[in-house]
């Protein structure tokens, strides 16, 4: 169990309150720009409740890439640099090969990392960069007015698929995940999507794992987490969230893609001799 | 001569320059002819506690020297021409974030693939800028493998005095070339403290760093124009060199750069024997380019004509018909595809220019 | 004024570029100012191959050999393209074991060295260019035997002592064919 943190006060008129809910120390005090239902809003705050949890803000360096998030260093509070499109993963690697003691923050969209960026994405996970990468795919180009992204599903209708996606014309959407898994430098990547609570918490539970995958050295670390463009979509917020849960999962299945920590442990438990087996999760348990 | 000196490479002194002056990271990808330099580089920067990445690309090896300007480090590219044609992209927003960098491109011949042969083709595009939107990059032109070394020495100190990326525009003759080098007035040094605006993981107590190239409103972008274009006029007034050799007495000025200047001063020394009042003007800095003492040649008596010879079709020229601003007649005399001169090519056109200042044969007229 | 000219040339993998390194570095010891400059074709092995080697007490102005006063050939295509560009006065060494022409020129001095058979007397036919460069500078004597050794141990690294060995007979053995002929 977590310890339970000290109950924080504020004053708010002169009244005494005690604070049950407030912004994480590592954003800004800007509020967010993005379109009603976007869920980047949501993504930012995860990553933020995570880095302050691991108490490691001022430690973070971000790259801001191009598409909906160009401007993701006005929210977030740490040092940021804002990269080319498709190149932030080169740069992150500048910064982290130079300042290792840095935690690195790549934050980017579908056609930023799996389109214009696919050959800097494939040879940082491939060089085991210690870096950590929120990939939000939308399936589809927000910034730019809804054209296709590399993601953007089979039949589904943007402005340079006009009659929808046909895989005999451009192909099919494509897996990042599922690629970068097939890499050993990465240590973690998974795939979460963020349509309802129970999702989103299990989204933050990844983004700590990946974090983590970085600060304990063990290599690159991504995850993949399924958004709307309610907008872009032109579907309204609830039926854009749906649409994500209901048909881009069958696309692109949430899960864990790799996961070093699990297999650490499933070695721990074939290597521990059979008479140890009790006491060992005797341990987990505490 | 000293007893300093070594025997290298243009490429690897290239190398030796940026380790005495403290250069940290490099990132590269194989061409010719410029292969010595990461080769060098992955061997040795390592003992001067830097970092080599063999990188995917050269946009990636460009962005990757953004990443590690911005967190503090001195850090260098190299490539040849079409490689270079890559890193414009990052060469724009590096300019745009005013981040110090060295890129080096052993020039060789294109357009296109070209061949592996020294050219002078990548002039325009390391003068002017050479990738999208409007900014400037200060470049040095070697000619020798000693100022290969001493160069990429200067850009680096450059590059950070101006937050500013600098260039060492070279060619495969002298990349490829070995020569005597005194590393004796490059002291090794210790690169400068960058804290106060680099990336680092020492953010407690300071505000947060950004390093940013997009500004939406207008309003806001128009003074970092500004800001930008008076860096570059201060460079402009603080930075240009030139050299000189036998111009004092000079009747006729060739104008050259890189290893073409090699074989002007071959051409100057045989010229002379036959009575041809010969001087070169050698500019160091291409940009800023030196208009002011060009134009102080051709105002004077003495001059009749002055010549530029470059390996490509017609570039430099441009700048020194802008400095002489019609007050003596230009020619050009260039070579093509990637063959070298050699002083009786130079000399030929010369005895011309000599007969007749105005020869159409090789005027340079601005069409 | 000292101003030597030479190209060295063969096929790639004879040792030409590694003998102009040689004479280039011997140059530079002994104070000159040197310049050495490959040229060769995508083939660095089996194609042609060539270098320039400029020695001056002067500084050098073009690093390439426009009028050699020194060529070495090592193979017949190489006499073919260079023996007609031999400066007046020059030198010219042929390596007879690959190219059997000989020179009609009476203004030049050529010299005939079965170079691959005197390397493998000496113990290893890949020190063919060094036998060559050991009767070139025999005949052109600007820089001293003494230097071309201090040039082979720099090229060569210390560890290779065999080989720097090998090399330095080899340069000795090209040397005394020429001068017992």
């Amino acid at each position: 169990m977590e310890a339970v943190p000290e109950k924080k006060r504020v004053t708010v008129d002169g009244q005494d309150y005690e604070l049950v809910f407030g912004r994480p120390a590592s954003l800004t005090s800007k509020p967010f720009t993005y379109c009603p239902g976007c869920n980047h809003g949501t993504i930012h705050r995860l990553v933020a409740e995570v880095i302050d949890e691991l108490g490691i803000q001022h430690r973070c360096v971000g790259m801001a890439s191009v598409g909906c998030s160009v401007f993701s260093y006005e929210f977030f509070d740490f040092d940021f640099i804002s990269c080319a499109h498709g190149r932030a993963l080169a740069v992150a690697t500048g910064v982290k090969r130079v300042q290792p003691d840095t935690v690195v923050l790549s934050y980017q969209g579908d056609g930023d990392l799996a389109a214009i960026g696919t050959a800097e994405t494939i040879h940082a996970a491939n060089r085991g960069e210690r870096i950590t990468t929120i990939f939000v795919n939308n399936a589809i180009y927000g910034m730019t007015g809804g054209q296709m992204a590399p993601t953007t599903i089979i039949g589904q209708r943007t402005t340079t698929t006009p009659e929808g996606r046909d895989e005999h014309r451009i192909g099919w959407p494509i897996r990042m995940s599922e690629m970068l898994a097939l890499l050993p430098g990465v240590a973690f990547v998974a795939r979460t999507t963020c349509h309802d609570a129970k999702s989103i918490l299990k989204t933050k539970v990844a983004i700590k794992k990946a974090f983590r995958a970085q600060l304990e050295d063990r290599g690159f670390s991504m995850v993949e987490i399924l958004s709307n463009c309610n907008v872009n979509w032109r579907m309204t917020p609830q039926d854009a969230v749906n649409w994500v849960g209901e048909e881009m999962t069958k696309v692109f299945p949430p899960g864990t893609y790799k996961d070093v920590f699990a297999e650490d442990q499933e070695k721990a438990r074939a290597d521990a001799p059979s008479k140890t087996k009790a006491q060992s999760s005797e341990k987990t348990e505490v | 001569m000293s007893a300093q000196r070594v025997f290298m490479k243009g490429n690897e002194a290239a190398c030796e320059g940026a380790f005495r002056a403290g250069c940290k990271f490099f990132a590269g990808y194989p061409i010719t002819p410029q292969n010595e330099v990461p080769e060098y580089m992955s061997k040795h920067i390592w003992d001067h506690g830097g970092t080599f990445i063999q990188s995917e690309s050269e946009v990636a090896a460009i962005n990757m020297l953004m990443g590690a300007s911005a967190a503090g480090a001195r850090a260098m590219t190299s490539s040849s021409s079409p490689g270079i044609s890559l890193k414009q992209e990052g060469i724009s927003y590096i300019a745009m974030s005013e981040l110090p960098c060295v890129v080096m491109n052993v020039v060789r011949c294109g357009p296109g693939l070209g061949n592996i042969a020294p050219h002078q083709g990548d002039y325009f595009q390391a003068t002017r800028g050479g990738g999208h939107g409007d900014y400037r990059t200060i470049t040095l032109a070697p000619n020798s493998v000693q100022e290969m070394a001493q160069f990429v020495y200067l850009a680096f100190e450059l590059a950070d005095k101006w937050r500013n990326p600098a260039l060492v525009l070279s060619d495969g003759t002298i990349g490829q070339m070995m020569e005597p080098v005194d590393f004796s007035e490059m002291p090794y040094v210790e690169p400068p403290d960058k804290s106060d605006w680099c990336l680092n993981a020492h953010q407690e107590g300071r505000e947060r760093h950004l390093i940013t190239t997009i500004y939406l409103l207008a309003e806001d972008m128009a003074p970092v124009h500004e800001r930008l274009v008076k860096k570059y006029e201060r460079i402009k007034k603080a930075e240009v060199r030139y050299t000189d050799y036998m111009s004092d007495d000079a009747e006729i000025l060739i104008v050259a750069i890189g290893s073409p200047s090699r074989v002007a001063r071959s051409a100057i020394k045989a010229g002379r024997e036959e009575g041809l009042k010969l001087g070169l003007l050698r500019p160091i800095t291409v940009w800023p380019f030196p208009y002011g003492v060009i134009r102080q040649y051709a105002e004077s008596d003495r001059v009749k004509a002055i010549v530029v010879t470059e390996m490509n079709w017609g570039q430099m020229v441009e700048d020194v018909a802008m400095a002489v601003s019609g007050k003596k007649p230009v020619h050009f005399v260039p070579k093509h595809g990637g063959l070298t001169f050699t002083p009786e090519d130079m000399l030929e056109p010369i005895r011309a220019i000599r007969e007749n200042p105005m020869n159409p044969e090789t005027l340079w007229v601005q069409t | 004024m000292l101003l030597e000219e030479y190209i060295f040339a063969g096929f790639g993998g004879q040792g030409i570029m590694t003998i102009g390194q040689f004479a280039a570095y011997a140059g530079m010891i002994q104070g000159y100012d040197t310049a050495w400059i490959p040229s060769y074709g995508p083939e660095s092995r089996g194609g042609t191959a060539n270098c320039n080697v400029v020695i001056s007490d002067d500084v050098i102005g073009s690093p390439h050999t426009h009028s050699p006063n020194g060529v070495i050939v090592m193979n017949a295509p190489s006499f073919d393209r260079f023996e007609p560009e031999v400066r007046k006065g020059g030198v010219l060494v042929v390596n007879t074991n690959l190219a059997t022409q000989s020179s009609e020129r009476s203004d030049i001095k050529a010299a005939y060295v079965p170079c691959a058979d005197i390397a493998l007397e000496v113990g290893n036919e890949i020190l063919v260019s060094v036998v060559a460069l050991g009767a070139f500078n025999a005949l052109k004597k600007v820089v001293s035997d003494e230097n071309m050794e201090q040039a082979i141990k720099w090229k060569i690294p210390q560890a290779r002592k065999d080989l720097i060995d090998l090399n330095v007979r080899a340069y000795y053995a090209g040397k005394e064919y020429l001068e017992s002929t």
